[in-house]
């Protein structure tokens, strides 16, 4: 069981894959969603069932969700009738599901990927739900809750910050402290590299996880702003700005692990948990590797150092998940009932008892049963000034993983073709983003 | 079809064309006492259905792809196909990074299955034909990657190559900085190292392949050859090699499909990353996903149909001339 942090469809070994594999050979000439009647209920309106699609399919999420859906019906007399779809499953299929006869609710990500089925008329918006669970939510997430056009579509359960990782007793023990600047960053990576240490672990054999690196390059080096417009593609890849943040990672760059397009985001996780490494930038699911209790109290992470100081860390990115209502809702009434009961502090600290990896997305709910790293993840976030998603959620997703995530395998490898390379990007990014 | 034809030809008439109404009752028709109207409805059945679904599935898939290839399409609602003429293919053959490295690979791929194990493959098969002792235990141990399918052979041959913890880097101890070998991540490495995994179930394909050609070898041309006095080699090139003619036929078209198929290996090894890129696998990630791009990815597929019509109708003509000659 893994978690995809980008959501994003990655070749990765397991039975899944062969699965999407053969999906994906029997989709080829195809084109045509054949089968988008399948996976809705079909049953008539009761006004007692509320339907919910969920991508919710590793054991502990869907413990946490089933949680919330039974204290929902507690309440409320409304019983969620679950169709639980296989993650990666889910996320390829939303396609044809929410054209089909989809359940009146379902699970997604916050930001661009909402916002896209939003305009496409595919979802419902929610202004009415965000009259009542407005209070519960800091701006930031306000504003990763609504469409282009304004309105609300989304309700955010969770969410979980990326920052750089490291062990305590490691930095206790070289005398090491936490850098907040890049020059001190940089100090930092020559010292572990004399000690003999991996500076900076990493693994980009899923392609994903560089596309984290380059994000916090970016916003710590030319802003928010400017990091939100190169995504949605208005801003040019062959600008000066993205070429200064490349530069800088070939800054970093030889301070990375070795051989990181053979490495899984696992496996770079464990030089981590074994002291090789000295710091690795990840989400906070890095966590899940650290299996010994005494281990996971140890790790701890800091946010990625100040580049440009007009920037400051204000940036926080903070992948989000959440609800979104379908675009004909059978049980309209009662879906706004559940959506509202999704965006009570109740239900969050109903879902964080089961699934400690994440921190709630409201500022209400609860915190005092946190570890100390979900603590420090709650106040990274809650003090943020932006918060982002990741890139393929902040961006065209056709474009992540068809462009970017060859382009960034690419860099990593031969720093110095970066002119060319920005300039494939910007002109394949022009026709994707052209498309439609 | 005209009413004479089915009395003369009674079994032409068994066969309504699909979702036809035969309303000929008057017609005293001589398979009426032959088959009954349930006998003809089954058969009716029997190959409408098929045919309907061959026509659905392949045919129709088949030309809306093609038809597809012309358009920009996210995959949501019909009205948002546009057409774009050649943009799509255009943008592919200009602009495209990874579309000639791919076309490249599935040339590579092909010509590494002929160059490598085709022969180890013929080899292999002519040794164990000279019935040496444990031959059963050798062919089944050259033939048990076969029966792997190649998803299966792709986990198995990671646990070789990884460049971490993998077999041949924890051996050779090129798993410490400095001397780092990243077979899977390295493009200068990584078609290789899929290669090798191919070749290696391939091998045994072409063995069982040759073993069963060389069984049907007529022994007396072996007798003749051996009176002649030719040595083994002279005999192999001169008599038993140019019998396996249609054997080696069947050999290249196997061959052919296997490079222009290669996917799932490659799906699991690295998903095609740089060094390893596969039309198929760029096919794929342009079609699968939550914002498809449905009509780039069908340009990509019409590129493959293109090239496996260029080796497929040679072959079907040759086919087909043999057929009317015989």
């Amino acid at each position: 069981m893994r978690r995809t942090p980008s959501g994003l469809t990655l070749p990765d070994p397991s039975r899944r894959t062969l699965l999407r594999g053969i999906g994906g050979a029997a989709a080829l000439g195809a084109g045509i969603p054949l089968l988008s009647a399948c996976g809705g209920s079909g049953t008539a309106a009761d006004p007692k069932t509320i339907t919910l699609g969920s991508k919710a399919s590793d054991p502990v999420p869907k413990k946490a969700f089933a949680d919330i859906y039974a204290a929902f019906r507690k309440k409320s007399g409304l019983t969620v009738d679950v169709n639980t779809k296989d993650s990666n499953t889910f996320q390829e299929q939303i396609n044809s599901y929410l054209q089909g006869t989809p359940d009146d609710v379902f699970t997604w990500f916050a930001g661009y990927r909402m916002q896209f089925f939003a305009a496409k008329g595919l979802a419902t918006p929610i202004d009415d739900v965000w009259e009542t669970i407005g209070g519960n939510f800091p701006d930031a997430m306000k504003a990763l809750s609504k469409g282009e056009d304004g309105k609300y579509y989304f309700v955010p359960l969770y969410t979980y910050p990326w920052a750089v990782f490291y062990r305590k007793s490691l930095f206790a023990e070289k005398g090491y402290e936490v850098p907040t600047t890049w020059d001190d960053f940089l100090a930092l990576c020559e010292r572990m590299q004399k000690d003999g240490l991996v500076p900076i672990a990493f693994g980009d054999k899923d392609a994903w996880p560089a596309l984290g690196t380059f994000d916090q390059l970016n916003f710590r080096k030319n802003g928010y702003e400017f990091h939100v417009d190169l995504m949605a593609g208005k801003a040019s890849w062959t600008d000066a700005k993205v070429r200064a943040a490349f530069d800088l990672w070939a800054e970093i760059l030889p301070f990375h692990q070795e051989g990181a397009m053979g490495r899984t985001w696992q496996d770079a996780a464990q030089t981590l948990v074994a002291k090789k490494a000295g710091m690795y930038l990840l989400g906070t699911f890095v966590a899940q590797q650290f299996t010994d209790p005494a281990d996971l109290d140890d790790l701890d992470f800091f946010a990625f150092p100040e580049i440009d100081p007009a920037h400051g860390q204000e940036t926080v990115e903070a992948p989000t998940d959440g609800f979104m209502l379908s675009k004909s809702p059978k049980n309209k009434a009662g879906s706004v009932e559940l959506l509202e009961y999704l965006g009570s502090p109740e239900a969050e600290e109903i879902y964080l008892e089961s699934d400690p990896s994440v921190v709630a997305a409201s500022t209400k709910a609860d915190t005092s049963a946190y570890t100390a790293l979900q603590k420090k993840a709650y106040e990274m976030i809650s003090g943020a000034g932006n918060l982002t998603q990741f890139m393929d959620r902040d961006s065209r997703p056709d474009f992540t993983s068809t462009v970017m995530q060859p382009a960034l395998q690419k860099f990593i490898r031969d720093p110095k073709g970066i002119d060319a390379l920005l300039t494939s990007i910007e002109r394949q990014k022009k026709t994707i983003f052209a498309s439609s | 079809m005209t009413t004479d034809i089915t009395e003369e030809i009674p079994e032409a008439g068994t066969v309504p064309p699909p979702g036809g109404a035969p309303g000929r009752r008057k017609v005293p028709s001589g398979h009426r006492r032959l088959l009954t109207r349930r006998d003809r409805l089954t058969l009716g059945l029997m190959a409408g259905l098929p045919t309907v679904l061959h026509i659905a599935l392949v045919w129709v898939t088949a030309l809306a792809s093609i038809a597809l290839a012309f358009t920009t399409w996210d995959g949501i609602g019909f009205d948002a196909i546009r057409w774009v003429g050649l943009q799509n293919f255009r943008e592919l053959f200009e602009q495209n990074p990874q579309f000639w490295p791919a076309v490249r690979h599935n040339v590579v791929w092909f010509a590494v299955l002929i160059v490598i194990p085709t022969p180890l493959g013929l080899f292999l098969a002519v040794q164990l034909d000279k019935r040496i002792r444990f031959s059963r235990v050798y062919q089944t141990a050259f033939f048990l990657p076969v029966v792997l399918s190649m998803a299966v052979i792709g986990f198995v041959w990671q646990l070789v190559y990884n460049p971490d913890t993998g077999l041949i880097n924890s051996v050779i101890g090129a798993n410490e900085p400095g001397k780092y070998i990243d077979w899977i991540g390295d493009p200068d490495l990584n078609l290789w190292a899929v290669l090798i995994a191919a070749s290696w179930r391939h091998t045994g394909y072409m063995m069982i392949l040759y073993l069963a050609g060389l069984k049907s070898v007529d022994p007396s041309l072996r007798e003749a050859a051996a009176l002649d006095g030719a040595g083994e080699w002279q005999a192999f090139r001169n008599v038993i090699f140019p019998t396996l003619r249609p054997t080696n036929t069947i050999v290249l078209v196997v061959t052919v499909i296997e490079a222009l198929r290669a996917f799932d290996l490659v799906f699991v090894f690295n998903g095609g990353a740089e060094g390893t890129e596969l039309l198929s696998i760029l096919v794929t990630s342009n079609i699968i996903g939550e914002s498809s791009r449905i009509g780039y990815g069908s340009a990509i597929a019409v590129v493959l149909l293109l090239i496996s019509l260029v080796v497929i109708v040679p072959y079907l003509v040759s086919t087909f001339r043999k057929e009317r000659r015989a």
